[in-house]
């Protein structure tokens, strides 16, 4: 037994090359070892890159975490202003269409006043200026005041208690995106404001919210990063995925039924297949500059509005809708549609009554991912003016379609374009919003599709 | 295990290469091979029969651990390879499948050319110091599977451009290249037709004169051809070793002798 | 009659046709289903659906034929002097468009009357502030051709708008009136719907083929005027971009090109090894419950939009390569490189890489593996050795669509690679690509008649043409390669 070695006859041509005596089984040769190295090598290479891959994942979502999730929290000062009579209402008959004549610039020394007198009933900040005092909060305070006085006239004269948005760098200084070193090279705060809020804070004045604004608000302009909001790009998405759905869903599966049930097979069937899996790839942006010259410069569509979004958008995720609607067409066994044939169903019978509804979860769980896809899509928006600053919420559809709106991903962009550092916090927060939705579609097409699989 | 497949080992010659003892195999709840005894002899072509689903091809696998492969199969009792137990969990299966060569049902030559094919176990194992060396085993595999003469002009083409017989011949040239001591056939000649499988019968007695060879078979025509000892399976029992001639003859069981005549199977 | 309110009269006499065609069949059979060729639905929606479709089809091809019949008759009654102190045409038209808008707005508003808005002259009224005070604010005061021509455009409008309203309601009901007179029990309304809506799905098919008709006109049409004015070697071998919106700018291509090429190269190098070696990992070494586990999380990268992996790259990717590889290396200090985009748009890739490869090497029979393991190879051996080159021209063409899909990403080079046309080897220097530069020539104020803005038709031309390519070449490799082993 334990001679392993062939008795070889000599010159019998045997294509056994020399080898020597063979070891046992269990013992590894120094050839063998050496190959299992490499065995060990390239499996660890294998499992390496699966780990890079899940900690791109993890980096990716925990930076946009990290990175966005303060935007929720926003920070408010509570300011007691007297609302003066004299100033707000110079002809002293309370009629808000005669008060409209004060701009917001008389309403600003009485927030000033408001918050020196509350420092000073607290003993603090009589080193500041009125000027640096009212730079800690935002510059929308005023039209806020103004907005509330306008719609309640009959509070003049009296104190009322307002709780302002605090100005971005102050509540970058909360958050701890400014400091002492920076707010010293800064213009719009120094650090004896920084102090003073510092003061404030422990005087209970200033506090940090749930920042419901952030979501449901309109966008701000480039100096008031604390009152910009994502609410008018959410309307806006919302309603090009209104029309996604009301086209893409028809025809997408109006198509694939001609395609996986009537058609022919000819060279128009040919052409259709061809351009289905070639648009399936064709970039983004190119359907952006289709959107920009057919709909908006020959079609005469508006600019920026969900309308036209929404087609481009509908042609993006037609081929992903085809392409899975087809294959849970194909799912379905043909014994099917020979039952409803045999029992004299015309062809489009049995296509409606029986095909169609077995494939539906189907298509349901690939139009919730095309819609996915295209919630999420930048590039063909920015071209047909998306871009455009909007701080007015369209009206409700159908009307609406045709205003001007954002989308939630080219709101990111936006902010992402601005200079105040205040707005990569915000366009982390609105990315975290559409990372939320995109779960929530995935979610429900994953569990339709765990509900309605049908193995047959 | 019936006394008549004793006494035929006892009165056998050659020296033993492979013997089983109460081998089980499982496929997660399956009981696929149930208490095998064998005992397959160097130098000798030893045919495994029986109906489909019986177990003769599972049992080969065993043979070389091929069926590592399958996560759901488990192998109990002892195999043992010149003494040694295989499944023992210090055997490195790499190193026993170089000794214990297999050919697979389908023909399976890799997409690389005719050479590369037959010169991939070499390679792998070591087996040639250098280049001279590489092409004198790949030519004397091929003229040892009786292919050489068919392909010595085009030894660069794909080897996935021969012919299926000659696909097979290549895959047992590649086998053998490897050197093994116990070359495993699982039914070689399923998917050749009549002249292919002719040859690579011839081929098989030939190879008997250096290798242990294990062959699976559907056809019971072959397995008396080529075979010296034949294993009849059912249900995953091993129902009847011998000679072969005795078997095909003069059947001790009722079950082989309904398989042979034709009523199972 | 507005285009709304139209077709709610539309589709209201639809559904009067579908239940009084069903009425009239069924009368027709003396209340008796069974004596009816097709079911009483059919009969209903044939009168229904002969009704709506020939109207909405005039309709819509109205819709489309009324502005540009109109625009081409106003245009010879503005005087040259008119268009030459606007700079074009398309800015007179423009304007005549706003001022037209704002005068049916006022109308609408009450602010006018209908008559007033008709005559009214630019030098009695202050047009430009009536508009202002309907919410249509006009950059300067308007010329009094212009208003002539925006009231005739009012008018001819008007007109069609009429006209268009009674031809489609006279369709609609001629519709009706055929369909219910043929409307009998031995008709046999079930062809003639099923043709109707066989006819639908075809149409619906053919989006696919307009879409492409579309893609391809739309850009070649602009394309043209583009070269037009600038001569298309200087944009397919010059070898500088510096776009200037006086005139006079160099729209040369390559180095965009280049710029595409370079990003889209390290994105490979990042996205194909590890895209590759964790596909093998995952359909040849892993157990089933790291498989289960691992296979998504990757594929999670898949489903995020390329926006975020922008800001990723934007804030965290580029400051981190110019802090820690950059600046102590001495190649720059600019945060937005080639490198950075590359990278991101890698991981972008990986799992397209790796859920294409695992298609593919699953592709591979077991025969093969067997084969080898059978030989006493080493699975490793096995899979270098015999799953990688049979599966090798699969592998390539997934390579080439992942290629395809960087060289049209745009945002992440947007917000990551940079704005600077320039050839350079250094990759933490920032660069722009061709997709960067559609994005920056089409946003913002365009005037669709420069080169700078055509440019970009120019580009989205070429982008389209190079991806194509790649992509039907990736796909008929694929396809041989599955033939192969099936």
């Amino acid at each position: 037994m334990s001679d392993s070695t062939h008795d070889l006859p000599p010159g019998s041509g045997l294509p056994i090359a020399p080898r020597g005596d063979r070891p046992l089984l269990t013992e590894l040769d120094p050839r063998t070892k050496k190959r299992y190295a490499a065995e060990r090598r390239f499996k660890a290479l294998g499992l390496t890159a699966v780990c890079i891959g899940v900690l791109c994942l993890v980096v990716l979502v925990s930076s946009v975490l990290r990175q966005g999730l303060p935007a929720f929290t926003q920070t408010f000062i509570d300011v007691p202003v007297y609302l003066d009579p004299a100033t707000l209402d110079p002809d002293g008959n309370r009629d808000p269409e005669q008060m409209k004549s004060v701009l917001t610039f008389g309403y600003q020394p009485l927030i000033a006043a408001g918050l020196e007198r509350a420092l000073d009933d607290r003993g603090l900040g009589e080193q500041v200026t009125a000027d640096e005092v009212a730079g800690l909060i935002s510059r929308g305070a005023a039209a806020q005041m103004r907005d509330y006085v306008l719609a309640n006239p009959e509070k003049l004269g009296e104190t009322i208690d307002f709780n302002f948005v605090a100005n971005g760098r102050v509540d970058g200084y909360l958050k701890g995106r400014v400091t002492m070193e920076s707010a010293a090279l800064d213009s719009q705060i120094s650090p004896e404001q920084l102090q003073l809020v510092d003061k404030l804070r422990d005087a209970g004045l200033i506090e940090k919210k749930f920042n419901w604004a952030f979501i449901t608000g309109p966008d701000a302009s480039g100096n008031r990063p604390e009152a910009a909001g994502m609410g008018v790009a959410i309307i806006g998405s919302a309603y090009m995925m209104l029309v996604v759905l009301v086209l893409a869903l028809p025809i997408g599966v109006a198509a694939s039924i001609y395609l996986e049930e009537f058609a022919p097979q000819n060279r128009f069937t040919d052409i259709i297949e061809v351009n289905i899996s070639n648009l399936a790839a064709v970039p983004s942006i190119v359907f952006g500059i289709l959107g920009l010259a057919i709909f908006i410069n020959w079609a005469g569509l508006p600019q920026s509005a969900p309308i036209v979004g929404g087609l481009v958008l509908t042609l993006m995720t037609l081929p992903t809708i085809i392409i899975s609607t087809r294959a849970s067409l194909k799912s379905v066994p043909p014994s099917i549609r020979d039952g409803a044939l045999g029992l004299g169903a015309s062809k489009m019978q049995a296509v409606f009554h029986h095909v169609l509804p077995l494939a539906a979860p189907g298509i349901l769980t690939g139009t919730i991912i095309g819609l996915a896809q295209a919630l999420g899509e930048t590039a063909p928006l920015m071209l047909i003016g998306m871009v455009a600053f909007v701080r007015d919420f369209p009206d409700a559809p159908p009307a609406g379609l045709f205003e001007p709106a954002s989308a939630l991903p080219v709101q990111v962009y936006n902010w992402t374009q601005r200079s105040d550092p205040a707005f990569v916090e915000r366009a982390s927060g609105a990315i975290i919003v559409l990372l939320i939705f995109l779960v929530l579609m995935n979610t429900v097409a994953i569990i339709l599709r765990r509900r309605f699989e049908r193995r047959w | 295990m019936n006394e008549m497949t004793m006494i035929d080992r006892d009165v056998t010659t050659g020296t033993l290469k492979i013997s089983a003892r109460k081998a089980q195999v499982y496929y997660g709840e399956t009981h696929a091979i149930k208490d095998v005894d064998i005992d397959i002899e160097d130098k000798m072509v030893t045919a495994f029969i029986g109906p489909s689903g019986c177990g003769k091809s599972t049992f080969l696998r065993c043979l070389n651990r091929m069926n590592d492969t399958i996560d759901i199969c488990r192998v109990e009792g002892q195999i043992q390879l010149d003494g040694q137990d295989i499944y023992d969990p210090k055997v490195d299966p790499v190193q026993l499948r170089a000794r214990v060569g297999m050919v697979f049902q389908k023909p399976n030559p890799f997409p690389k050319s005719i050479f590369d094919n037959v010169a991939y176990g070499p390679r792998i194992h070591g087996l040639a110091r250098n280049r001279a060396d590489l092409d004198e085993i790949v030519e004397k595999s091929l003229r040892r599977a009786a292919l050489w003469d068919e392909v010595k002009d085009r030894l660069q083409a794909p080897g996935t451009g021969l012919s299926g017989g000659q696909q097979q011949r290549l895959c047992i040239a590649r086998a053998v290249a490897t050197a093994p001591e116990v070359l495993l056939m699982d039914e070689p000649c399923s998917a050749l037709d009549p002249i292919a499988t002719a040859q690579v019968e011839e081929l098989i007695d030939e190879l008997r004169s250096n290798f242990s060879v294990v062959i699976v078979t559907h056809s019971m025509q072959q397995a008396a051809r080529v075979s010296q000892r034949t294993a009849f399976f059912h249900l995953g029992n091993l129902v009847e070793f011998g000679e072969t001639g005795d078997i095909f003859t003069n059947p001790s069981d009722p079950r082989t002798e309904s398989y042979i005549t034709g009523r199972i199977g | 009659m507005s285009v709304t309110w139209l077709l709610l009269v539309i589709l209201v006499l639809a559904a009067i046709g579908y239940v009084m065609g069903r009425r009239r069949a069924f009368a027709d059979a003396d209340g008796d289903v069974r004596k009816l060729h097709s079911l009483p639905f059919y009969y209903g929606a044939n009168v229904a659906l002969t009704s709506v479709i020939p109207a909405l089809m005039l309709m819509f091809v109205w819709l489309i034929v009324q502005p540009m019949i109109i625009e081409r008759s106003l245009v010879p009654q503005i005087p040259d002097a008119t268009i030459e102190k606007a700079g074009a045409l398309n800015l007179v038209m423009s304007d005549v468009n706003r001022i037209a808008h704002g005068l049916d707005e006022a109308v609408s508003q009450g602010t006018m009357t209908r008559d007033f808005a008709r005559t009214l002259q630019t030098g009695e009224t202050d047009v430009r502030a009536r508009l202002a005070e309907v919410g249509v604010p006009l950059a300067s005061d308007v010329d009094p051709e212009v208003l002539e021509v925006a009231q005739s455009f009012r008018a001819m409008n008007r007109t069609g708008s009429i006209a268009m309203t009674l031809a489609v309601l006279a369709l609609a009901v001629g519709g009706f009136a055929y369909a219910y007179m043929k409307t009998n029990r031995e008709f046999r309304a079930r062809k003639y719907v099923e043709a109707v809506i066989k006819a639908l799905l075809i149409m619906a098919a053919g989006i696919a083929i307009l879409t492409t008709l579309g893609i391809v006109l739309s850009m070649l049409f602009e394309t043209r005027h583009f070269f037009a004015q600038y001569p298309w070697y200087r944009f397919f071998f010059g070898t500088t971009w510096a776009p200037n919106f006086r005139g006079d700018s160099d729209l040369g291509i390559i180095p965009l090109l280049w710029g595409t090429a370079y990003v889209s190269v390290i994105a490979l190098l990042v996205a194909v090894p590890i895209g590759l070696f964790a596909a093998i990992y995952l359909s040849e070494y892993a157990g089933p419950r790291v498989r289960s586990v691992a296979k998504p999380l990757i594929e999670i990268l898949a489903g995020i939009p390329t926006i975020v992996y922008g800001l990723f790259a934007l804030i965290t990717v580029g400051p981190l390569l110019r802090d820690y590889f950059a600046q102590p290396l001495g190649l720059g200090d600019s945060a937005n490189s080639v490198a950075t985009a590359g990278i991101v748009m890698g991981i972008m890739l990986i799992p397209f890489v790796s859920s294409l490869s695992d298609d593919i090497i699953n592709a591979v029979p077991q025969s093969l593996r067997d084969g080898s393991l059978g030989l006493g190879a080493t699975k490793s051996e096995t899979i270098r050795q015999v799953v990688f080159p049979a599966a090798l021209p699969g592998i390539i063409g997934a390579i080439l669509l992942a290629a395809s899909r960087a060289i049209g990403e745009t945002m992440i080079v947007v917000l990551g690679a940079g704005a600077a046309a320039r050839m350079d080897l250094n990759p933490f220097e920032a660069m722009t690509t061709v997709t960067v530069k559609i994005v920056s020539q089409l946003t913002g104020d365009t005037d669709f008649a420069s080169p700078e803005t055509l440019v970009a038709f120019a580009l989205g031309l070429t982008l389209f043409v190079i991806t194509l390519g790649l992509n039907v070449i990736a796909l008929v490799i694929v396809r041989k390669y599955r033939e192969q082993y099936e």
